[in-house]
């Protein structure tokens, strides 16, 4: 393969050597504006757009948690996209100085796909909500788990319809009484960390959107993770569903009822560790008093587990009424990722056939007309 | 020119063949050929093989296959039933023929379903082996009509297809059942003798398509050749017909069939644009072959994903746009559907994206497998709020080339959501084709935007182009041009969300200019009137180019003048159309649908258009078409529209 400079271009971005315009057109802004800053500071990724969100929503405190943690990965804001779908949590993109699209209610996985699949140098975002993801959603969010894109999703799971003025969601308790319920919900709720694990999620982990140490460190983590990471967070939505996850974040009965995953350590909760996590002889998982078992029964986080089966059952240790709420990362596998294996088979194509538009039309068959 | 009874011969040469056999030549002009089965039978890849062969020889052609949406209706049955018709000549032809001078059929279903369409005195050749009391117990035949004279007002030939085969194969090794299967090639090889075809081809075809089965291979070439041979010594067939090549302009030819013309398109596009081609599309019949075929060229940078469903498919190609590549998806009306949303999304974050929708009988599901052009509203109006798209219809198979790369063009240029409006019965005909050189189609190339535009350093992601009003794509990765796009209206020049009144206002009539403004880089619109004093006009867009263009040859030999205008842009319409059709004391209006483009035509200009309509999933015959025009010619008849209580099922 000849190199001229536009492939170096496209060497160095990592990208395939048909993406040559799209390099170049790279190249030529760092020409133009100088080197790609790679070292940003939390208010070099707000943008000029006044935040619209309900005064104390839990979406400002993510959105400040992000900021202030994306800049320790060493991206440039141009190569960092967050792609959204509709609700409120959906509005993140216009809040953040990268490049984003606001897109249509549930499609973002879907865009984001089409993006990160052919664009694998860039850091893809999509910024999602329990309506959004898991109902109008749902489909795109499984197959695009499932085929292990490289992008990040983060969930923000509130457990109700706040853009739409409090509707039940597909997290919403059974028997919720919204607008749309007013003797009750009668729907079986979604947990989303057991919906990712079953379409077999590489990375999936559940933080909580007031504790910023704990977000931080499992967004981290699925930055880091290649494929697709799915990012549960519990936010408050103060004037829909207000307290919904008071129970694990009240000091007192928070460190009662959550399970904190940290990879390789014994699952040991509660006052003075007096819950842990054992097996349960069926194959699935149960909590246990620690003082009635052997130390040895106490299971020992394995994130990188491969068979999914036992973050799956750590998953369903949780109540609807969020008692023993594992709080952490799950699951965190290394599979090959889709859009690398993508670019893998179109290099594979032009080594073994180099593109010649002519042979492509002439085909196998031609007869010749003379003048 | 299309007939409706066979030419007469005009030649007449004594040949002598192996065992004395005096067989004579006769030359014909063209030939309609029939090839009907089961769907098991093979007629499908017969037929491509006989097209290939004829296109190889030079003819002149067009092809019709027909085949049902069940991909095994129970054997025998009349739902089971597959054809595929081929019209070639040794001139110019515009259609695969209204009805076959030469009828094969392979069973007594295939003849049921249709001896109805084959004119009195044409050749009907069948499989007598397949002729049995329970096959045609299976569709209702009391008497076998092979030997009860109810066929008599054809010319008749019985022949044991299916045992000719297994006796040619019966040292092949391969079992009886196995043997059988090659009874399409040994047909295949009676009609090459037939029509002096060469075979060289078709032997290379087998042992490329069964490279890893050479038993199968061989089997095969040599149930062709016992075919060929065959015909060559029986005395069942004593005349052979020659058909020469048609004058054509110089040039380099293959065959292609209208999806392989457009997945060619697409990918000519990418080659044309310098950029990634990424196709995200859902399998739905009669779109499938473009994603199979584009699937194949990833050396090109193609890019294929085959998506949970139609909306992600489309969902993934504007996502790859956003990132700077071509995106395309692929569906058929169902899945335009199912699309419109992300179409609208299309519009309004101004980004490229093609649209194919090959269109299929509807509505709902609809006839899957059949021809119908009845999207075109769908196309123009299918969405929420004023949500203008392109829309561009390829005329023919090898059209759909040059109707994809328009479309690109569109896209790219103007950065928006374009439709290509193919048909079931273009995507899967095929014609000879005139290969272009790769270096003579048009230049597609666009820049993306790499520095601020904005007075103050900044960038202006809705800063339009003044001359085609297009926004800059400024890609990802692309430093201090970082932006944010979406659903939500855009303030002008910012892209920021505004939900002023005024700029709402604004930016809809701008949309609406743009689409509007694509009008202006369109060629004039031809109108083909060799007589120069036609009074009525026809005009469509489609597919129905071929049948309308051999109506108008069959009106002018009767000595009446006609204009033909085919249009190939339907969003925008051609800018001089509205006085071209002022300009004729009529206009009649043909369409595979209800009368879309005529409810457009007469409200756009006010002209009295006559529509004529048809949807029973098949091209309209050339005959039926030229006789409603006569009388519209002639005045003896306006074209009315037909009426629940007149329509014979």
């Amino acid at each position: 393969m000849t190199t001229h400079p536009i492939d170096e271009h496209v060497h160095e971005l990592g990208m395939p050597a048909f993406d040559q315009r799209i390099a170049d057109a790279v190249a030529r802004s760092v020409e133009l504006g100088g080197e790609k800053q790679t070292a940003l500071k939390a208010k070099d990724l707000k943008t000029d757009q006044e935040v619209r969100w309900c005064p104390g929503c839990g979406d400002y405190v993510i959105l400040n948690a992000v900021q202030s943690f994306l800049p320790s990965l060493g991206i440039a804001r141009e190569d960092m996209v967050i792609v959204s779908g509709i609700g409120c949590s959906s509005r993140f993109p216009y809040y953040m100085n990268t490049y984003g699209m606001h897109s249509i209610h549930g499609r973002a996985p879907a865009i984001a796909t089409g993006l990160a699949a052919s664009r694998p140098d860039l850091s893809v975002w999509v910024v999602t909500g329990d309506g959004d993801a898991l109902s109008i959603g749902g489909n795109h969010l499984i197959h695009t788990l499932r085929r292990n894109v490289n992008l990040t999703i983060l969930l923000f799971n509130n457990r109700i319809y706040g853009l739409t003025k409090g509707q039940y969601s597909p997290t919403s308790e059974l028997g919720k009484v919204t607008k749309s319920t007013p003797m009750g919900s009668l729907d079986h709720p979604f947990n989303p960390v057991s919906l990712a694990l079953g379409a077999d999620a590489t990375f999936v982990g559940r933080a909580m959107d007031s504790d910023r140490k704990g977000l931080t460190d499992v967004l981290r983590q699925a930055a880091e993770h290649q494929g697709t990471a799915l990012v549960e967070i519990y936010q408050n939505c103060n004037i829909f569903n207000d307290g919904a996850f008071e129970l694990l974040k009240d000091p007192l009965t928070g460190t009662q009822w959550s399970i904190p995953l940290v990879h390789g350590e014994k699952i040991v909760f509660g006052p003075d560790g007096a819950s842990c996590v054992v097996a349960d002889g069926w194959g699935g998982l149960r909590v246990a008093e620690t003082n009635q078992v052997d130390e040895a029964q106490i299971v020992v986080h394995d994130a990188h587990r491969e068979d999914p089966a036992y973050a799956f059952a750590l998953s369903r240790l949780s109540h609807q009424d969020l008692r023993y709420t594992p709080m952490g990362v799950f699951r965190s596998v290394a599979k090959p990722t889709y859009d690398a294996m993508m670019t893998d088979q179109l290099e594979d194509a032009r080594s073994g056939q180099p593109a010649d538009l002519d042979r492509l039309l002439h085909g196998s068959d031609t007869w010749t007309v003379e003048a | 020119m299309t007939h409706s009874t066979p030419e007469q011969p005009t030649t007449d040469t004594p040949s002598s063949a192996p065992g004395g056999l005096v067989k004579s030549v006769v030359a014909l002009d063209r030939v309609v050929i029939r090839l009907a089965g089961d769907s098991g039978d093979g007629m499908q890849l017969t037929g491509n093989r006989f097209t290939s062969e004829t296109a190889s020889f030079g003819n002149d052609l067009s092809t019709l296959p027909n085949f049902p949406a069940e991909i095994r209706a129970p054997t025998g049955t009349l739902p089971g039933v597959s054809s595929f018709q081929l019209h070639f000549a040794d001139h110019d032809i515009m259609t695969p023929g209204d009805a076959p001078d030469v009828l094969v059929v392979m069973n007594p279903a295939a003849l049921k379903a249709n001896l109805a369409d084959l004119p009195g005195g044409g050749l009907l050749i069948a499989d007598s082996d397949e002729f049995t009391p329970r096959n045609l117990a299976k569709v209702g035949y009391a008497e076998n009509p092979l030997t009860d004279g109810s066929l008599d007002g054809w010319q008749l030939v019985s022949v044991p297809l299916t045992s000719m085969t297994t006796d040619a194969l019966a040292d092949s090794g391969l079992g009886k059942k196995e043997a059988e299967r090659s009874k399409n090639m040994f047909t295949l090889g009676l009609l090459s003798w037939m029509y002096h075809r060469p075979t060289e081809g078709t032997v290379r075809f087998l042992e490329r398509q069964f490279r890893k089965k050479p038993e199968i291979a061989a089997a095969n070439i040599a149930a062709f050749r016992a075919g060929f041979n065959y015909g060559e010594t029986t005395e069942a067939f004593a005349v052979s017909y020659e058909i020469k090549p048609a004058p054509m302009p110089a040039g380099t030819y293959r065959n292609i069939s209208g999806n392989q013309a457009l997945a060619y398109g697409l990918v000519a596009a990418g080659q044309r644009s310098g950029l990634p081609v990424f196709l995200g599309a859902y399998p739905i019949t009669p779109a499938s072959d473009v994603l199979h075929e584009m699937s194949k060229h990833k050396s090109f940078g193609v890019r294929t994903f085959q998506a949970e469903d139609e909306i992600a498919g489309i969902g993934a190609a504007l996502g790859a746009s956003f990132g700077g590549a071509l995106g395309v998806t692929t569906t058929s009306g169902p899945g335009v559907a199912l699309k419109a949303e992300t179409i609208g999304l299309a519009v309004m974050t101004e980004l490229p994206l093609v649209i194919v929708d090959v269109q299929r009988g509807g509505p709902s599901t609809g006839l899957p497998t059949k021809t119908e052009q009845s999207d075109l509203l769908q196309a123009l109006f299918g969405r929420n709020g004023e949500a203008p798209v392109p829309v561009v219809a390829p005329r023919s198979p090898a059209d759909c080339f040059d109707a994809a790369l328009e479309a690109a063009r569109i896209a790219l240029t103007y950065r928006t959501p374009v439709f290509l409006l193919s048909d079931g019965y273009l995507a899967n005909g095929a014609e000879p084709w005139s290969v272009p050189g790769a270096d003579t189609l048009p230049d597609l190339r666009v820049e993306f935007a790499t520095e601020p535009n904005g007075p103050d350093g900044e960038f202006l992601p809705y800063l339009r182009d003044p001359e085609t009003l297009a926004r800059p794509w400024a890609v990802p990765g692309t430093k201090g041009l970082q932006h944010r796009i979406g659903g939500l209206e855009k303030a002008d020049g910012t892209g920021n969300i505004s939900y002023d009144p005024a700029n709402h206002d604004f930016m809809t009539r701008t949309r609406q200019a743009k689409v509007d403004g694509i009008a202006a880089s369109l060629p004039p619109t031809e109108v083909d009137d060799p007589d120069g004093d036609a009074k009525v006009a026809v005009i469509g867009w489609g597919s129905t180019y071929g049948p309308i263009g051999a109506a108008c040859r069959r009106i002018r030999r009767s000595g009446r003048s006609i204009a033909q205008l085919h249009l190939r842009h339907i969003n925008p319409l051609p800018a001089d159309l509205g006085d071209i059709l002022a300009s004729y004391d009529r206009v009649v209006c043909p369409e595979m649908n209800l009368g879309q483009l005529s409810l457009l035509l007469r409200a756009k200009y006010l002209v009295d258009v006559q529509s004529h309509t048809q949807v029973r999933g098949l091209p309209f015959r050339a005959a039926e078409l030229a006789a409603v025009l006569q009388d519209v010619i002639d005045g003896t008849s306006t074209v009315t529209p037909t009426t629940a209580s007149e329509v014979t099922p």
